[in-house]
């Protein structure tokens, strides 16, 4: 079912000139309300009024992670501060968190595009939608009620975690609906088996799942366990939250909703734009947000478009779901992480030397995430309980910094490879 | 008295122990007694060797890592119930063994116990006090 039917499968050309409008008013509204990006535009000697078409946006500033935490917390604002009536953020365990504020028509904005992308799965007012998103600054659990109060449905916020209760909820109320992370969504299914709940009978069918990479044969996995339909749905933070590009009833690729968020696939070395089908890193503009609009943000997520007709009838861009990362970022459960917080960690401790490797494995259904340390003369003793406490402690410090639990593994010196240039920190041995 | 004991971090994985080992043999380390504690994912390699410093020495240079540490060594006449007095003995004076192992000599039917405790002065004294015989790093160097 289509939410949006005039804009999700409006004719293409008409579709460029709406984005053409859309790029003009905002290209204006940034240079004239936000210091930050006239000065951008300044030093690349653009003006707003050099936007003619879409394409033009090419000739716009990028924005990047580091921009954003440089202005942070107000400097996106494009708007009156009172206007402003919801804030929401990263978790910031990199550094200073990426703010989102959001304007009412922001908020309304958020409700349509999640509208639309519970319906790509057929959710309606008749439905019971268990929202198993963390609902707080985390944008997943608002993002998602939003759009299910806007489609009508009926909102159980259950918010994250506590198993047993989301399982009883599910029985109870007959949920049709189910949205959360898709590894939590096989946790339920695992924990649901123990207590010997019958998935084929309950009402549920489909489930929405996002916040992190997941594979073909992860969702093969979900449908046949929980027994429903289980659909992709892509956001970050630093555009809107969820509600970016979702994927339709044909399960393939994710339409993007380019009439509010407009993509782009650009070559991550030189920043020139690529063609469709070539994969690149991916670009976001805000073409109608009115609290932090962004222009052209470096998501650092790399992927494809393709603008082929897609047999659901929407005309909007698809893109392959998330490919890889240009830079060593690393998703686990969730939790975004970065190798270099864990050399900050391992630096600050003392006999620990900052030699380490990552490893990355999907343990039953969970991301698991184990850290080799290489063993150093001060660490070692002849007590395995000293060497054992040793472990504890580096993973207490990893968790204090990650937000993520990981398991501390000693090894011997110069096991770990090192190599000329970036060091080979990860194994990620997830199939995704 | 004490005698030094050589700690080897070794990694679970096949071939660190026969590594070790062949640094042992080819500087000529000749190893009184040994065990090897283990957790999942590493084991220690424990050993008292005629030349603790050349040992660590070796086993350095190879990239190990590499530990010494006092331990003491209580030579009694082979016997049942010997590792009974030892332990009680210590649990009566309060003082704690962190792990021990023993190495036998059949020609002259005495036994050697290695202890290691968690301190280690305190437990020199105990013996020394109820007259045990402790072995210098020459004589252990002799067995």
């Amino acid at each position: 079912m289509i939410w949006d039917e005039k804009h999700e499968s409006m004719p293409r050309t008409g579709l460029r000139e709406l984005q053409t409008e859309r790029l003009k008013a905002i290209a204006r509204k940034v240079y004239d309300n936000v210091p930050f990006y006239k000065s951008k535009f300044d030093a690349l000697g653009v003006k707003p009024e050099d936007i003619n078409t879409i394409d033009d946006i090419a000739k716009l500033p990028f924005t990047t992670k580091d921009d954003m935490r440089d202005v942070f917390p107000y400097g996106l604002l494009a708007c009156d501060l009172k206007d402003i009536v919801e804030i929401h953020t990263s978790s910031g365990t990199t550094g200073k968190p990426v703010v989102d504020a959001y304007t009412q028509g922001d908020i309304d904005l958020w409700g349509e595009v999640m509208a639309r992308t519970l319906s790509m799965g057929g959710v309606t007012a008749d439905d019971i939608v268990q929202n198993a998103y963390g609902y707080g600054l985390f944008t997943g659990g608002l993002g998602a009620h939003y759009g299910i109060r806007r489609i009508g449905a009926t909102c159980i916020p259950i918010s994250g975690g506590n198993t047993k209760r989301q399982l009883d909820m599910m029985r109870d109320f007959g949920s049709t609906a189910l949205t959360c992370t898709p590894s939590y969504s096989l946790y339920l299914a695992e924990a649901g088996k123990e207590e010997g709940i019958d998935f084929s009978k309950l009402p549920l069918r489909v489930g929405f799942f996002g916040a992190e990479p997941w594979s073909e044969s992860m969702r093969a996995d979900i449908q046949a366990k929980l027994h429903i339909k289980a659909y992709d749905i892509f956001g970050l933070t630093e555009i809107i939250g969820p509600g970016v590009a979702a994927e339709c009833e044909c399960q393939d690729l994710l339409h993007v909703f380019e009439d509010h968020f407009y993509p782009e696939i650009i070559n991550p070395d030189t920043g020139k734009p690529l063609p469709d089908g070539e994969k690149g890193e991916l670009v976001f503009t805000t073409l109608t947000k009115e609290g932090t609009p962004v222009i052209r943000y470096r998501t650092r997520d790399i992927t494809y478009l393709t603008r082929e007709p897609c047999p659901c009838g929407r005309t909007a861009v698809r893109m392959h779901r998330i490919l890889g990362r240009t830079d060593d970022m690393l998703i686990i459960r969730g939790v975004n992480i970065f190798p270099s917080q864990i050399e900050q960690v391992l630096i600050k401790m003392e006999g620990v030397e900052p030699h380490y490797q990552l490893l990355v494995e999907r343990k039953g259904n969970l991301d698991c995430l184990e850290v080799l340390v290489e063993m150093t003369e001060d660490l070692f003793s002849d007590e395995l309980k000293r060497l054992e406490q040793k472990e504890r402690e580096i993973e207490d410090k990893l968790r204090d910094s990650l937000l993520v639990h990981s398991k501390v593994k000693l090894v011997e010196p110069k096991s770990i490879p090192r190599s000329e240039g970036k060091a080979k920190r990860i194994i990620d041995k997830r199939s995704i | 008295m004490t005698v030094q004991q050589i700690s080897v971090f070794l990694e679970n994985k096949a071939g660190r122990l026969a590594a070790a080992a062949s640094v042992l043999k080819n500087n000529a380390v000749n190893i009184r007694a040994l065990t090897i504690a283990e957790s999942s994912n590493y084991g220690v390699l424990r050993m008292i060797v005629s030349d603790p410093d050349k040992t660590m020495a070796v086993l350095k240079d190879a990239g190990f890592t590499v530990k010494q540490n006092p331990m003491i060594a209580v030579e009694i006449d082979d016997r049942e119930g010997l590792l009974f007095d030892i332990v009680s003995l210590c649990d009566a004076e309060g003082i704690n063994i962190e792990y021990t192992y023993s190495y036998v000599e059949t020609a002259s039917k005495k036994a050697i116990l290695f202890l290691r405790f968690e301190d280690t002065d305190a437990a020199v004294q105990m013996f020394t006090r109820r007259g045990y015989k402790l072995l210098s790093p020459d004589e252990v160097c002799k067995i």
